[in-house]
């Protein structure tokens, strides 16, 4: 809603002399949203919802097959978060039959804005409404991920975004479509979509990479499917967000034992029950890759058998600078401690009526806070419950 | 982008923005090389085609032909506005927006608001109007005044109940400054008082400023450059005092270093909704983020670095050390000590050459020694900007809501309290027609009340941390 960074984002892309933005692909304001969820969704919304969904159509019309929809924003701040859910919910309507996946930028622990777990808190509610499925990066853990493995000692939000577009490249880039096919997988999107939420109740998928590291270390290093592998499932129970510090104590639950308690979300060392996983091979030699370890049971829900709770996409194509790289699209119990955190935060804040009038100023009433909140625990609640 | 108008009223608000025009200027000279006519210098400024006679000679894009400033003058004493038309920056306001008298307000808040308000509020209205005209899209009004006078204060604030009217949508960021204990004003506590009142009511955000920290904060400078400690010259034009630039000749004005720091404290405040850099941060932000409550809209503000040293490489324990400055009482900009009161959020605007790293590593620093009210441990905003101010690599404003602010106003209400008690000098305003003693009285229990506010906000401050109890889901 306002012009500084569509400007640089165009002049970005125009000047990689490689690929560039329609010219009338975007949209933008003078004034922004203020970090008001309620701004960007009850008064940006509605005014320019006529034009936003008519560029959208735009684009729809030049597609052959429409697998759906990718929307990317963050929760933090008032046009991505209040904007974005709202054209998410108008996808709903106008595109009922159309899949519908959210980027979701989950903001620094630590504040980058001051409202950011109101804004979080009211996003997630909508979006689990209208959206499909969100995918979500943790600044957090990415900035780490920067920090430990790239060896960046000046970390910049260029360096971030740049690990975040890998991630999204080594899901999204193209993968053959079964076994022995020369096909090129048709509607990612969708096969995604249809493996990993099976239940409309679970929809937060989080992303894992391996290997991750900068240009230096990658000339010392070899890698062979069994070892990246071995790291990926440990990363996938211990609830790792990146290679180093993996918690090699934590081990799936005994088969056949009935887990000890629900998951308690103060212990240090818990096993991280999975949904439904999604590995992505890429590189040199890929068939010879064996995921036996991905598809014990011991590792799934109860509800749902390994069979369909796993698949895996392959392709023999490396993907950028790395011979061989796997990448886990997980829908597990990754985000329920981010999440609890955040509805935490934002309740003690609620609780004293603290910035409430900024979003009753424009439409976002108490009564809409607390059926945030209550959606909200709902979801904890039900994840926190998968290790039965 | 957007547009802000200042308005300056009185003698000081008049002379802070004279100076604040000349930096901003520098500003745009320097980062804007080409003499284009761009967004960022369009949010301060018009470009006008000074051949065309009457209104419509505003140019939109293109080279730059003639800087008009977005600004309303506003003095019921010639003087002050006299002198800046005939001085260098003459060209640079238009001069159909000004507002003057002859007789001044006399230091009496009743006369600036109650008797020059009623004259001359078409005027105003219409010269606001037509800045309003002249932007693309308005977001916000600066106000500049001082509140122990009688035009700044009492017109001043008039004026803030106008602009709430006529612009409901546009936010008011208004710089006070307050009087110190040595001001020679002797009426100036009712001023204030009466002041305050409005202030309360009808600004967004309000910068309060006293004139013996800006004074205190020359004097360090002043020990610096004269101290001549070995390799440590300073940089030149670094000085977040000096007003040299194409007007090096020009003789510096008593005033001049002080309403500097006023002045780079609104550049450094616009800069990240003018200039490009990762993490933007425009103005509405500023009181979406930092005005838990809407009563509570005073921010304790502090700028570092004052200097830069001439040393080229700098060290990264030189940027840390400017985020630890920005929290000593010695950089504020009104005497207040954050560190040992209660944050009720804290905004950081970085400039420069600054990294999100840095930035967070900082913070992570420095919170142990803060004290954050209990719902909002983490209240800290942040953007950064990368076109650093004129003579510096980087540099860092923080905007802190702190009850901090409580001792400024608990020693303005015994003043006050003081000069009442004995009704000294009453009768100099209750002789103003539409003013009587329950207008002292509505203010004093005005600012009481804000006191108590801020009272309960920091009783809670010894308490531990707790967290409140969740809903339950039937599961």
């Amino acid at each position: 809603m306002e012009p500084k960074v569509i400007n640089q984002t165009l002049s970005k892309a125009a000047h990689s002399g490689r690929w560039k933005y329609g010219q009338h692909s975007c949209f933008c304001q003078k004034q922004g949203s203020g970090n008001n969820w309620a701004y960007g969704y009850s008064v940006h919304g509605p005014r320019h919802e006529e034009s936003i969904m008519n560029l959208i159509q735009k684009e729809v019309e030049k597609c052959d097959s429409l697998n759906g929809f990718f929307i990317i924003m963050s929760m933090a701040g008032g046009t991505g978060s209040g904007l974005g859910a709202f054209v998410t919910q108008n996808l709903q309507d106008q595109y009922s039959n159309s899949l519908k996946m959210n980027q979701i930028i989950w903001p620094y622990g630590t504040g980058e804005v001051i409202v950011q777990n109101y804004n979080s808190i009211l996003t997630l509610s909508h979006l689990y409404r209208s959206s499909d499925a969100l995918l979500i990066h943790e600044n957090d853990a990415v900035h780490k991920i920067c920090a430990k493995l790239m060896n960046i000692k000046q970390i910049s939000f260029r360096d971030i975004n740049q690990v975040l577009a890998h991630q999204l490249g080594s899901v999204f880039q193209p993968t053959y479509s079964g076994e022995g096919s020369f096909h090129y997988r048709r509607n990612p999107l969708g096969d995604l979509m249809e493996n990993l939420v099976p239940h409309p109740e679970f929809k937060m998928l989080g992303v894992r990479n391996i290997p991750q590291m900068s240009e230096n270390s990658l000339a010392y290093s070899t890698f062979t499917w069994a070892g990246l592998l071995k790291h990926l499932r440990q990363m996938l129970i211990s609830n790792a967000k990146m290679e180093e510090g993996i918690d090699w104590q934590v081990r799936p639950p005994l088969s056949g034992l009935p887990t000890l308690g629900k998951m308690s979300l103060n212990k240090e060392f818990h096993f991280n029950t999975s949904i439904a996983n999604l590995v992505i091979l890429r590189g040199k030699d890929v068939h010879s890759a064996e995921l036996g370890a991905f598809k014990d049971p011991a590792l799934y829900t109860s509800w749902l058998e390994p069979v369909h709770a796993f698949s895996v996409w392959k392709t023999q194509r490396a993907f950028s600078k790395y011979e061989k790289s796997a990448a886990l699209v997980s829908n597990s119990q990754f985000l329920v401690k981010p999440l609890d955190m955040i509805v935490g935060k934002a309740w003690n804040m609620f609780a004293s009526k603290a910035y409430i009038h900024q979003y009753t100023k424009f439409g976002i009433e108490e009564e809409d806070f607390l059926d945030s909140f209550t959606l909200l625990e709902q979801v904890i609640a039900s994840y926190c419950n998968l290790g039965f | 982008m957007t547009q802000s108008v200042v308005i300056q009223v009185g003698q000081c608000g008049n002379q802070i923005g004279c100076c604040f025009w000349d930096l901003a200027l520098r500003e745009h000279a320097a980062v804007n090389q080409k003499a284009i006519y761009d967004e960022a210098i369009s949010s301060f400024f018009r470009n006008v085609d000074t051949r065309v006679v009457g209104d419509g000679g505003s140019i939109s894009k293109g080279k730059i032909c003639s800087l008009k400033a977005r600004a309303v003058l506003i003095d019921m004493e010639e003087g002050v506005v006299n002198e800046i038309l005939q001085g260098p920056l003459r060209d640079v306001f238009d001069s159909k927006q000004l507002i003057t008298d002859i007789s001044g307000s006399g230091n009496n808040w009743a006369v600036g608001h109650k008797v020059f308000g009623s004259l001359y509020q078409e005027q105003i209205l219409e010269k606001l109007r037509k800045s309003a005209e002249h932007c693309d899209c308005l977001q916000c009004f600066f106000v500049i005044h001082s509140m122990g006078g009688g035009t700044g204060s009492g017109l001043g604030t008039f004026l803030l109940k106008v602009l709430e009217d006529e612009f409901p949508e546009v936010y008011k960021f208004v710089t006070s400054v307050y009087p110190s204990g040595e001001d020679d004003v002797i009426t100036s506590p009712y001023n204030s008082m009466l002041a305050m009142k409005e202030l309360n009511e009808h600004a967004d955000c309000v910068l309060p400023i006293d004139n013996q920290s800006l004074f205190d904060i020359i004097s360090k400078i002043d020990l610096m450059v004269n101290s001549g400690k070995l390799g440590t010259a300073i940089k030149p034009k670094s000085l977040v005092t000096s007003s040299a630039g194409a007007f090096k000749k020009r003789q510096e004005k008593p005033f001049d270093a002080m309403n500097n720091i006023v002045a780079n404290l609104l550049l450094n405040l616009t800069s990240s909704a003018r200039f490009e850099g990762s993490l933007n941060m425009d103005l509405n932000e500023i009181s979406m983020n930092l005005v838990p409550f809407p009563q509570l809209h005073y921010l304790v503000s502090s700028l570092t670095p004052l200097y830069t040293l001439a040393d080229v490489n700098i060290p990264s324990r030189r940027l840390d050390q400017m985020f630890s400055d920005a929290f000593s009482k010695d950089h504020q900009l009104i005497r207040a000590d954050p560190k040992h009161s209660l944050y009720l959020a804290c905004a950081l605007m970085v400039r420069g050459n600054v990294q999100i790293s840095d930035l967070r590593r900082n913070i992570e620093r420095l919170k142990p020694s803060l004290r954050f009210v209990s719902w909002n441990q983490e209240g800290w905003k942040t953007s950064l900007c990368s076109v650093p101010p004129v003579g510096h690599s980087h540099s860092l404003l923080a905007l802190a809501n702190n009850t901090c602010v409580k001792p400024t106003f608990i020693e303005l209400r015994e003043r006050f309290m003081r000069l009442y008690k004995k009704r000294a000098h009453l009768h100099h305003y209750l002789q103003i027609e539409g003013m009587e003693e329950s207008c002292f009285t509505e203010a004093m229990s005005s600012l009481s009340a804000l006191i108590q506010e801020y009272n309960q906000l920091d009783a809670t401050k010894s308490m531990p941390a707790e967290d409140l109890p969740r809903l339950r889901i039937a599961v």
